[in-house]
């Protein structure tokens, strides 16, 4: 059974060495850098996992996780969402939005491959 | 000190030019045996040379009495005060003015911790790239099996970020010891230009003449104009300076302006420039040559002071935000109609000024683009206006808060003044 990821993220380093990591697991990988456009990227064919930056060009990532969830094909999409800044308010603001898990840069390789693997699974619940 | 070249009288008495020119703005005490000297010298009363200081010092003290009820209990009796202990009064008055100082730089600090644009956006970089080099690192050293053409291209990747971090660490460093360094001593970079301005007299000889010198490298050369961000300011004045110079060069402009009793709209037609540059170029006159000290200010679209010369009697605010009634602010709310009033300040001894000032608009993005305005106001002390029995005098002040005008229509805050008179 195949594993489809969608990696939402516009460090073009970052992209290269997420999807290393996730293709050597046996996950097909797609990406994508645009803010903008990306829930229409998403709704197109909707990932068993997506994988979502905050800090993007065009859109931010609370705002395509608000828009998720209010698509009925995405509302429970396992989302993982990865930010630069601190804890804070950025964690409360994702997780008010419906976010699955919450990870901040710099993140280690093994901690991301587990927790997409982990939300595949579904043994992470919302938060 | 008309008629006196300052640096013969700094000579005289023993004292650097500078330090004179700081004592005459209140900027430096002035001793008891030095004002001997000065008066000698200058052949006028000891008393004579004390009495601006004086009155900035009281209204430094009046300021300083707002809100405290002790003090603003006995506002009646603070000319007994400064009479009776002056040493004490001026003490009060520079601790005063160095707690607002401070108070300015905790704020600038404070708003920049929250709202810093560059330090959130230049952290941001620092995570990034980190995180691509860690991540790519790990990969590099943890799978033994790697493809040769992949292990090549993250070692590029490696090889891009950490370039790229050293670059931001760098900037970041560079933008923090910058900050320890000045924004630390209280003063913003306006207030940094504008000391330097006033030690120079508003007047910048290197601009002069056919040869005129390059702003960058006058700024490169001061000492005084230490953040970038008013090394900046210093040379878009600069720059400004230079182009009015070159258009209405100094000697011309000074016969023709003492001529013309100083009549912007006539010297306009003359050099062929707009207003403002008039204003500009007349406020930059070396006071000594036309007899008296004539004072400019300017604002931007948001009625913040972008630019101030003060002059005795016509005292400009520091921090707080200026009076309303000034022409300058009429001139802002008509762009390009001319506005020409005189003016009286409020105080016991008011003198009356004549004022100019106009609104330019500029489109420095394009005819699309946001118009930006900037008002000028130029203030010639009335001795140097050509009619001297104006039909209406206006009357304004400084600030709200140290005005003693009761009846005021514009009063944006109560004045501590009100209670004295």
């Amino acid at each position: 059974m195949s594993k489809r990821v969608l990696l939402v993220e516009d460090e073009p380093n970052i992209i290269e060495a997420i999807r290393f990591i996730l293709s050597r697991d046996g996950w097909a990988v797609d990406t994508h850098v645009d803010g903008a456009s990306a829930v229409d990227k998403v709704l197109a064919g909707p990932p068993d996992v997506l994988v979502l930056d905050v800090m993007l060009p065009g859109k931010s990532g609370f705002d395509i996780l608000k828009e998720l969830r209010a698509e009925p094909a995405t509302v429970d999409l396992p989302v993982l969402m990865l930010t630069a800044k601190g804890q804070g308010r950025d964690r409360e603001l994702a997780e008010r939005y419906g976010v699955t898990c919450f990870m901040t840069k710099p993140f280690a390789n093994a901690e991301v491959l587990d927790t997409v693997n982990a939300l595949k699974a579904g043994a992470l619940g919302q938060v | 000190m008309m008629g006196r070249k300052q640096a013969d009288l700094a000579r005289s008495v023993g004292i650097s030019p500078s330090y004179l020119n700081l004592i005459e703005h209140n900027r430096r005490r002035i001793g008891g045996k030095l004002i001997q000297d000065i008066a000698r010298e200058l052949g006028v009363e000891p008393s004579a040379l004390t009495e601006g200081a004086e009155a900035a010092l009281l209204n430094a003290l009046r300021e300083a009495a707002v809100g405290h009820a002790g003090a603003g209990e006995e506002l009646s009796r603070l000319e007994e005060f400064v009479g009776r202990f002056p040493g004490w009064a001026r003490l009060l008055a520079d601790t005063r003015q160095r707690a607002t100082a401070l108070e300015h730089s905790v704020e600038v600090l404070s708003d920049r911790m929250t709202h810093d644009p560059f330090l959130s956006a230049s952290l941001h970089e620092v995570i990034s790239t980190v995180t691509a080099i860690r991540s790519t690192a790990t990969i590099l050293a943890e799978t033994r099996d790697i493809d040769p053409e992949w292990r090549e291209r993250f070692h590029r990747n490696m090889a891009e970020e950490s370039a790229r971090l050293a670059e931001s660490a760098e900037a970041l460093v560079r933008y923090l010891d910058e900050a320890s360094s000045t924004e630390f001593t209280g003063s913003t970079p306006q207030e940094e230009l504008d000391g330097w301005l006033r030690d120079a007299q508003f007047f910048v000889p290197d601009l002069e003449g056919d040869t005129p010198a390059e702003p960058a490298e006058i700024v490169r050369g001061t000492e005084a104009l230490r953040s970038s961000a008013a090394q900046a300011l210093a040379e878009a004045y600069l720059t400004d300076y230079r182009r009015d110079a070159a258009r209405m060069p100094l000697e011309a402009f000074l016969d023709a302006a003492v001529a013309q009793r100083f009549d912007p709209a006539a010297l306009a037609m003359r050099f062929g420039v707009d207003l403002a540059a008039v204003f500009r170029r007349i406020a930059a006159l070396p006071a000594e040559r036309i007899g008296a000290e004539i004072a400019l200010v300017a604002c931007d679209g948001s009625g913040t002071l972008t630019f101030r010369k003060p002059v005795e009697g016509f005292p400009l605010p520091r921090y707080s935000a200026a009076c309303p009634l000034w022409p300058l602010y009429q001139a802002l709310a008509r762009p390009m109609s001319p506005v020409r009033q005189w003016v009286e300040l409020g105080g016991r001894n008011p003198r009356r000024f004549l004022a100019f000032a106009v609104c330019q608009p500029s489109q420095p993005t394009g005819f699309d683009g946001p118009q930006v305005l900037e008002a000028t106001m130029l203030v010639l002390p009335s001795e140097l206006a050509d009619d001297t029995q104006p039909a209406q005098v206006f009357e304004i002040g400084t600030s709200c808060r140290i005005c003693s005008r009761s009846d005021c229509a514009a009063r944006r805050e109560p004045s501590i003044m009100a209670q004295v008179f």
